[in-house]
């Protein structure tokens, strides 16, 4: 079985179409799918959902998506860093759900691994608990979240292997795992690609089983949002 | 004198205990990091999905994959263990983190948060806070007492969104440290200088006082 495209663009074809809805990996820019962003926006897609936790900044990731007005709503749990999005939010152009970032991790993780709902303390007596059911276990009051799926996730790993098998590195990890699961359709980039047997069978993150397609990615740029360092003396 | 940034940062650190696993806000409460005592065992949670974050690189030897979740360039250290978003807030939202020191834009007298939005002007997001404050096992809040124009933030009830009821168990402000349990807000300690009279009429909500009234010690 061979899940490698030759590149970003041709692991996209067939794949995407108007109003639909797409997971994007990623934290900041930590992690992030930045050549199948470039290939999505590329395609020309219109009124996309994208749910990805943070929404890129003005010139990079899912902000490039943005500039060009192919974003109908995103879910997300924070944007703080993108001025695109606050404005184009604020003169109502563009829809926004914000979900607590452990809710929206759960709910990812839930739409793929067929629980429908949950109920979570998250929110409770919030605005993300209006028009939600709620209930009450041995004394406590939860909210009830319901599970989120795509029609396309995009990914990125570090290293994977030609059936789909990936592994993470340090902080990159974050949402990408759980988007796999989570996806009709899951593409992934990787930093590099090795032979099936490769990778150590008790330390791969994501089971091939969840990616449908794969490239790997050249010259990644890995933008640095908040560059802090300490000096050595 | 109100505390400074670093002294409430300080005073924020005496509720650290050995062997805490701990996650860390934005702003004041990341400062809370450098004032671990000598000898005490805590680990930093970052919500990102990292256990045992260490100090800030070196010059040149920042990792674009190893940030903290205010997006920060940081470092892991012997012990560190890396999992996805929902393992982390799986152990957040389990109860499985001792404590969570946090910012805050306005506190009520019965322990509700708001630190997350203003309608209209602020488009940000809850991030991790709301899971935060749900999950953690103890909630301590750093805050400055009044807002620019001097109003109280310390509330009877709050009037932005909230990220969390009843929540909240320590307030520490530049004036002094309220505690909150559910038969109301407690003022535990003053700052130096800082007198009875000067939180009363720079507070908004109702509180007691401590029969054991202390100075903050910084």
């Amino acid at each position: 079985m061979n899940k490698v495209y030759p590149d970003a663009k041709a692991a996209l074809e067939g794949l995407v179409f108007d109003g639909m809805t797409v997971m994007s990996g990623g934290f900041g820019l930590c992690g992030i799918p930045e050549h199948l962003i470039v290939a999505l926006r590329d395609t020309g897609v219109k009124d996309l959902t994208v749910i990805s936790n943070n929404c890129g900044v003005d010139d990079f990731g899912m902000g490039l998506l943005l500039q060009t007005r192919q974003i109908k709503k995103m879910v997300s749990s924070y944007v703080g860093e993108n001025a695109e999005f606050e404005r184009q939010y604020l003169s109502g152009e563009l829809e926004l759900e914000f979900n607590p970032q452990g809710t929206l991790a759960e709910r990812i993780r839930a739409g793929g691994a067929g629980i429908p709902a949950f109920f979570t303390k998250t929110g409770f007596g919030t605005l993300v608990a209006e028009g939600k059911e709620t209930r009450q276990f041995d004394g406590e009051w939860y909210v009830m979240e319901s599970a989120l799926k795509s029609d396309l996730s995009i990914v990125k790993a570090w290293k994977g292997d030609r059936s789909g098998n990936l592994v993470f590195r340090k902080t990159a990890r974050n949402f990408n795992p759980m988007m796999a699961s989570a996806g009709k359709v899951t593409v992934a980039e990787v930093e590099e690609l090795v032979e099936v047997g490769e990778l150590d069978p008790d330390q791969i993150h994501v089971p091939g089983i969840y990616v449908d397609r794969l490239i790997k990615g050249n010259a990644y740029e890995k933008r640095i949002e908040r560059l802090t360092t300490r000096s050595k003396d | 004198m109100p505390l400074s940034r670093d002294q409430l940062a300080q005073r924020a650190a005496q509720e650290l205990r050995d062997g805490f696993y701990v996650n860390l806000g934005i702003g004041i409460p990341t400062l809370v990091a450098n004032y671990i005592p000598d000898g005490m065992d805590v680990t930093l949670q970052s919500e990102n999905g990292m256990l045992g974050m260490g100090p800030f690189p070196f010059e040149g030897e920042a990792d674009p994959d190893l940030i903290n979740a205010g997006k920060q360039t940081i470092t892991d250290m012997p012990g560190t263990s890396y999992f996805s978003s929902a393992d982390s807030f799986a152990m957040i939202r389990g109860g499985h983190i001792d404590l969570s020191i946090l910012g805050a834009m306005e506190v009520s007298e019965n322990g509700d948060l708001a630190n997350w939005m203003i309608p209209g002007k602020m488009v940000k997001g809850m991030g991790g806070a709301m899971d935060l404050v749900a999950g953690v096992k103890r909630v301590v809040v750093v805050m400055e007492h009044t807002n620019k124009a001097g109003e109280s933030k310390i509330l009877k009830e709050c009037t932005l969104p909230l990220t969390g009821k009843g929540v909240v168990n320590l307030v520490i402000t530049d004036l002094c440290v309220f505690e909150i349990t559910p038969s109301g807000m407690t003022l535990i300690e003053l700052a130096p200088d800082v007198t009875l009279e000067e939180v009363q009429s720079k507070t908004e909500a109702g509180f007691s006082v401590s029969e054991s009234l202390g100075t903050v010690s910084v």
